[in-house]
């Protein structure tokens, strides 16, 4: 006589797994690694390479040794942290700023609060603020890598947000700088003119959203609502002055819009679980975006949005709740 | 665009592996067990005494109030003992435990294959047939059928839905009837119709049963040609989702009405019936058999012989399995019903019942719970609950012992279709704890609700 196990329903599972879904994760990520390093060259494998082993071996520290608890390593959520703070990063930072990145990302924001599920504000953003605040000058450095395709200059000078920035403070106009520093559309797309490292090709991150999409990992409302916002939001400033705003698509393909959009406002923890939700959240992260781009001191503020509106997800949460079965 | 529910819902392979198997009959066993409880409600009074001789299709059971069931003897024998003994959970039930002898079916019952078209007139004879010979819901409820049939009078239903859904992965009985007795389905389609008065029928399926959809349009278009009674009878191709045989989701899927929080069907004027529900009620008053065999889908990729059978009630599992072979050595769990909502059989020797749909055998790599890891608020149980709950809160509620706050979040409105468990990316035992939750704030409301004594 056979034993035969005895459960409640239901008897079958689903495939998907928390490591399965952070694998699809890092598939996404691919094409914006293997630009990077073809852009950046050996300073971008050193930055992606520290940064993911620093978070996946802390990680395992503090669960083996400090929370004396069973390993989640395995679940791969620490590899898309260190990736994502990874390209969040100038590939000419040292090794040592991605291990203090590395520190606050998994040590802070993430295991102090319990681990994957329990931190209220994402990781790998609350490490590259971090780092943003504390060292400035490395942060926006992007000079002194060398990539691996022949024909591209090596890289420098600052991102394309931070050259408007500086130029409007000068009294240029926006025209001028474009004119002055040959920006196109062309090149945004396929491969930016400086910016750390996952910023630079918009057309990577977009691979990346596809795939995410098609395998279900995500559903596309967050990133849409973020991307719809900052294109309205800058187009009724850029239409009333076109010579102080820069233009809808300038604020699309430039600066982390696309890669925030895409691989950390629509981090699970720290996004609310519903569309509805979802939408709300990612409008908030477009407008303090812009307001932060055009009225405030940084030339970027993609990462301060995604973490004032991590904050907001459990409100959110609480009054967003998906229409429910026979209940008007 | 082909229909289906509105809010959530998930898409198990559908594993149909016994498809293509047309029904057997399977050989009357030495013995049979027949319970008193095979329905919703209260169980049957045995009304034989050991040492009694009983004919195929006799009474053996009385009903025991408003909504209860007569039981039949599904042999001819004598009555051994009637005694408790233990049903598939290993819960002592009464059974009738009847030695069998040569099949002599009852006076009155017509055995022969002929289909018998014309609609009787008067429903209360429509309806003492389907009470009399102890017809209740197939499509796992088991509630009497002629208690659905019959609508307070301050309700009218105006439609009558068919369930031929079988969104259930791994089963086919339902499939198998609707291709092999389409007819009979019909034509019981019919008679229900007559008795509810209602104009349109529905036959819901889904999409994946292609020979199905195509059998049944053909019966319904060749007795809406020939005899009086069968207009306003339709099949409807309902897209594949699980689950889409669930009351209010086919409701929602066919009519776009939403039945209210602890309301029924009938208050949207629905009244929902499974297929093989419709062939018990055909036989039932058509030919005057009761309801005493019924199909069983026997399946699963480790079990060799893949089967769809007619058992006799109160066929031991043992039995049926001995069969076609016995246990596989793989297999880790023996499931009766499908593999989302059935229940795990803990004792191969309980009997077969009126509402047993199958035996499906899983290995163990198919069924084994993996270990709980942190909930990562992905909300794929959110979007997968076709109640539109939010089981990862219920969970956290339950855990914490939040009744207010789990009756506000309508935890009693869960339907336990397993979604949620089943796209669990961190294998938390949602409805395990959900399912207990629910009983606890339902026997809350009821309490708050009863009148004082």
């Amino acid at each position: 006589m056979n034993r035969l196990l005895v459960s409640p329903s239901p008897h079958i599972h689903t495939r998907t797994s928390t490591r399965s879904l952070m694998l699809d994760v890092v598939i996404a990520l691919l094409p914006s690694v293997i630009v990077s390093i073809l852009y950046y060259g050996w300073s971008a494998v050193e930055i992606l390479a520290s940064s993911v082993v620093f978070c996946v071996l802390l990680e395992y520290l503090i669960t083996k040794y400090l929370l004396k608890r069973p390993c989640t390593v395995g679940d791969l959520s620490a590899v898309v942290t260190g990736i994502i703070l990874a390209l969040n990063l100038p590939p000419a930072a040292p090794w040592w700023v991605a291990m203090i990145g590395a520190v606050v990302a998994i040590g802070v924001a993430k295991m102090t609060f319990g681990g994957l599920g329990q931190n209220v504000f994402n990781p790998a953003i609350t490490g590259r603020v971090f780092l943003l605040i504390s060292f400035p000058a490395i942060m926006t450095t992007w000079d002194g890598a060398k990539g691996f395709i022949g024909g591209i200059d090596a890289v420098s000078g600052p991102t394309p947000l931070g050259i408007v920035k500086e130029g409007l403070m000068q009294g240029q106009t926006i025209d001028q700088i474009f004119a002055a520093n040959d920006f196109s559309y062309f090149q945004m797309l396929f491969v930016n003119i400086g910016g750390s490292a996952g910023e630079i090709s918009a057309l990577a991150v977009i691979a990346g959203f596809i795939y995410m999409l098609a395998r279900k990992v995500i559903r596309p409302y967050i990133t849409l609502s973020i991307l719809v916002t900052v294109a309205v939001f800058s187009g009724i400033f850029w239409l009333i002055d076109p010579s102080q705003y820069t233009d809808p698509l300038f604020n699309l393909l430039t600066g982390g819009v696309l890669l925030g959009s895409v691989f950390m406002a629509t981090d699970y923890v720290t996004s609310p679980m519903s569309d509805k939700g979802g939408i709300i959240f990612g409008v908030g992260i477009g407008v303090i975006t812009m307001l932060i781009r055009y009225f405030g001191a940084y030339p970027e503020g993609m990462s301060f949005a995604i973490l004032i509106m991590n904050s907001t997800v459990p409100l959110i949460n609480k009054f967003c709740k998906q229409k429910k079965y026979g209940r008007a | 665009m082909k229909k289906t529910f509105s809010i959530g819902g998930v898409h198990p392979d559908d594993k149909k592996i016994s498809a293509g198997c047309a029904i057997e009959v399977l050989p009357t066993p030495k013995k049979v067990y027949i319970s008193m409880a095979q329905h919703l409600g209260g169980p049957a009074k045995a009304t034989v005494a050991a040492g009694d001789k009983v004919k195929t299709g006799q009474v053996i059971g009385e009903p025991t109030g408003f909504i209860s069931a007569f039981v039949h003897s599904s042999v001819t024998g004598t009555v051994k003992s009637v005694g408790l003994r233990k049903d598939l959970a290993g819960i002592p039930v009464i059974h009738v435990e009847i030695d069998v002898e040569d099949d002599e079916w009852m006076d009155g019952i017509d055995t022969t294959d002929t289909i018998v078209r014309e609609i009787p007139q008067d429903t209360k004879f429509i309806l003492d047939r389907i009470r009399n010979n102890g017809v209740v819901g197939l499509g796992g409820a088991t509630f009497p059928t002629n208690v659905k049939l019959c609508p307070p009078p301050d309700k009218k239903a105006d439609i009558l839905i068919l369930n031929g859904a079988e969104c259930e992965p791994y089963l086919t009985s339902d499939y198998r009837i609707m291709l092999e007795k389409s007819e009979q389905i019909v034509i019981g389609a019919a008679l229900m119709k007559h008795v509810l008065g209602v104009e349109r029928v529905v036959i819901g399926i889904e999409e994946n049963k292609p020979e199905a959809i195509a059998k049944m349009k053909e019966a319904v278009a060749s007795l809406a040609a020939g005899t009086a009674g069968y207009s306003g009878i339709e099949v409807m191709t309902l897209k594949k989702k699980y689950p889409q045989g669930g009351e209010k989701q086919l409701i929602d899927a066919v009519t776009h009405r939403q039945v209210k929080s602890m309301g029924l069907p009938i208050d949207v004027g629905v009244v929902v019936q499974n297929v093989a529900t419709s062939l018990a009620v055909y036989e039932a008053v058509q030919k005057n058999k009761p309801l005493i065999d019924n199909t069983i889908t026997v399946t699963g990729e480790c079990f060799p012989k893949q089967s769809n059978l007619l058992v006799r009630v109160g066929t031991p599992l043992s039995y049926i399995v001995d069969w076609l072979g016995g246990i596989p050595e793989t297999a880790a769990k023996a499931v009766s019903g499908g593999p989302m909502m059935g229940k795990a059989i803990a004792n191969m020797d309980a009997a077969t019942l009126k509402g047993t749909s199958s035996i499906l055998f899983l290995t163990e790599e198919q069924t084994k719970r993996k270990p709980e890891t942190n909930c990562i608020r992905c909300g794929k149980c959110a979007e997968a609950c076709p109640m539109g709950l939010e089981p990862f809160l219920l969970n956290k509620l339950a855990k914490n012992r939040m009744y207010d706050e789990l009756e506000e979040n309508a935890v009693q409105d869960c339907i336990e279709c397993g979604c949620c468990l089943y796209s669990c990316p961190a294998n938390i035992p949602l409805l395990d704890i959900i399912r207990i939750a629910k009983g606890d704030v339902i026997r809350i409301i009821r309490s708050r609700t009863a009148p004082k004594k």
